[in-house]
């Protein structure tokens, strides 16, 4: 990967864990150790990986389209959607308001450009990402659906479902991920409810699975890229995305404790000064 | 309009029927079902448009939530399972992927309530109206019989946003007249009377017809409606008729929680409070037999509308 597209992306996504710690900091409320994990993912994901156009239309007809199943990360979703060009930056600031476009988890209810199914009770986005790649077979439509999943969320018994389909059917048009940062609400994964061996339960479901570091750009992107070169092969792609939660805050990072917990205001400018104002703040 | 049997069929069948009208008519009508084809009658559809036809298995969250996905480039999915697998199993997919997120997905829904008889209460839905109608935006109909479910399943594909069409397992009588036009939210009046009004709605229609008739033999002119769209309710028609009687009963095959009756006795309260008796279940479950054995045991018979006549009219 060029290194300039590197250092660009990684400026971007400096403003994107900039945007999250204060959206969650002014309402004294949200997600910031999974947003500040998935900030790569969908840097990349946003900033080059799809073909999207932010003159949102909801059938995305000849588009990429991304579905966010883990919804509780929305401070990365709305921060990356208003810097790619769906919505105004400004309205950042009305995140989980009352009024607001931007509810606590997404919602197409509201009409904010760059949602198109609602999620936060887990487990559902991958069905409906599979049922959105049938639609684009149906439509001889090319593109490809791409869907974000949390470790935890595949304690929900949909997901093996939804697994145990698009396996079957050859929906060879998807590229799912999942973000594994081991931790959950109550603790970590391991000893909530253990996933086992994570590579071996999606391959032996059928899927081509890969994995990367999730917090890498290089990475994330080359990986993202080759995963597109595996699509229309038959098989359902899996990228298990090793991540750290809280990553680029020192003091969110190595815990769970601040999967929904916001930071007062000295912690805010604690994080802030780790993190460089590259494109602005909103 | 003039009431007279036209032959015996399953209301699945005309669900089957209209499904397979729609291949031919609407290229974008698709059809999911979770290993209930020939229970649902969708076998027709599944042989001339394999295409558009996804068997999902036994898995009906994961249809139900890849049918909302399916809507994302314009298509128009019909799901297919029993009425039970529809509603109670998939609640919280139908609410977030389906009713909240607007997506125009058709959930229709067999075997639902007693008639679907010897497999007992662990398949017979009698809450599925009360929940599909709390949900903001869900429209829930429940047609009477072949005809009428046939010209409902082709309506509710014009119709954009979420719909739950409730119907039957039994061979019941055919009595709307094929051509009858059907209006989703239009009630549909059987008969005029001015004594009472029954509102009816599924399979509890015909057992009106048959209780009207006797009814009228002992000299009490009857108003029957049939209520096949139970949200939204046709107000209008409802305050009309009990502007005329004064009186109702409430037919359907469901809970008294939650049912039609309780939608109308919400209306009637806030606008015109009336005696109303209701013919439901009242708060059982249900149990294996013959599904007019069941009907008659939980008190869904012709007889029990005539009694429920009987005591509304006392209290007038």
């Amino acid at each position: 990967m060029e290194k300039d597209k590197i250092k660009e992306l990684n400026s971007f996504a400096s403003q994107v864990r900039r945007d999250i710690v204060r959206m969650v900091h002014a309402q004294n409320s949200g997600h910031p150790g999974g947003s500040l994990g998935c900030v790569e993912f969908f840097t990349s994901l946003y900033q080059g990986i799809m073909n999207h156009n932010s003159n949102f239309n909801m059938d995305g007809i000849n588009e990429d389209l991304f579905f966010l199943s883990n919804g509780h990360i929305s401070p990365v979703f709305y921060s990356v959607l208003a810097r790619s060009g769906y919505f105004p930056i400004r309205e950042l600031s009305s995140f989980r308001m009352i009024d607001s476009r931007l509810q606590g988890h997404p919602t197409t209810h509201e009409g904010l450009p760059g949602v198109r199914i609602a999620s936060g009770s887990l487990g559902q986005g991958l069905s409906v990402a599979i049922g959105a790649a049938l639609s684009k077979k149906m439509n001889n439509d090319k593109s490809i659906i791409y869907s974000l999943h949390g470790d935890g969320e595949l304690q929900e018994g949909q997901i093996w479902e939804a697994a145990m389909y698009a396996a079957a059917n050859n929906v060879d048009n998807l590229i799912s991920t999942i973000d594994y940062n081991g931790r959950q609400i109550d603790g970590d994964v391991d000893d909530v409810l253990s996933l086992g061996d994570l590579n071996a339960k999606w391959e032996a479901f059928g899927w081509d699975v890969m994995s990367c570091n999730g917090n890498s750009i290089n990475e994330i992107y080359t990986t993202l890229e080759n995963a597109k070169l595996k699509t229309n092969n038959g098989k359902p792609i899996m990228i298990i995305m090793s991540t750290e939660m809280g990553y680029g805050v020192d003091y969110m990072m190595g815990s769970h404790k601040w999967h929904g917990v916001a930071p007062n205001d000295e912690q805010l400018q604690i994080a802030l000064n780790q993190l460089e104002e590259t494109l602005g703040d909103y | 309009m003039k009431i007279e049997i036209l032959g015996n069929s399953d209301t699945r069948s005309g669900f089957g029927a209209g499904l397979s009208q729609l291949g031919e008519t609407h290229k974008n009508v698709v059809a999911l079902c979770a290993d209930l084809t020939g229970s649902l009658k969708m076998n027709d559809f599944q042989n001339k448009y394999p295409e558009r036809f996804f068997q999902a298995g036994i898995a009906e969250a994961n249809m139900i939530s890849m049918a909302a996905g399916m809507t994302i480039g314009g298509k128009i999915p019909f799901t297919g399972t029993f009425a039970n697998f529809s509603t109670s199993r998939v609640y919280d997919q139908v609410r977030q992927s389906i009713a909240y997120s607007g997506k125009n997905v058709k959930l229709c829904a067999s075997h639902a309530g007693l008639t679907l008889g010897e497999d007992g209460a662990t398949h017979q839905v009698l809450e599925d109206i009360g929940m599909m109608k709390m949900l903001p935006g869900m429209t829930v109909i429940n047609p009477c019989d072949y005809n009428q479910t046939k010209a409902a399943t082709i309506a509710i594909a014009d119709h954009f946003g979420p719909v739950y069409l409730r119907f039957g397992r039994p061979k019941v009588p055919i009595f709307i007249p094929e051509n009858t036009p059907f209006e989703i939210g239009k009630a549909l009046m059987l008969k005029e009377g001015t004594d009472v009004s029954i509102f009816a709605t599924g399979h509890l229609v015909w057992e009106a017809v048959e209780a009207a008739k006797t009814l009228a033999e002992e000299g009490i002119s009857v108003e029957l409606i049939n209520i096949h769209t139970i949200k939204p309710l046709d107000n209008e028609s409802i305050l009309s008729s009990v502007t005329k009687t004064k009186c109702v009963v409430t037919a359907e095959e469901h809970q008294i929680a939650g049912g039609m009756g309780e939608s109308i006795a919400q209306l009637l309260a806030k606008n015109n409070p009336t005696p109303i008796e209701f013919v439901a279940v009242d708060d059982k479950f249900g149990e294996s037999g013959k599904p007019a054995d069941l009907m008659k045991k939980y008190g869904l018979h012709s007889s029990d509308i005539i009694k429920a006549t009987h005591r509304v009219l006392k209290r007038k």
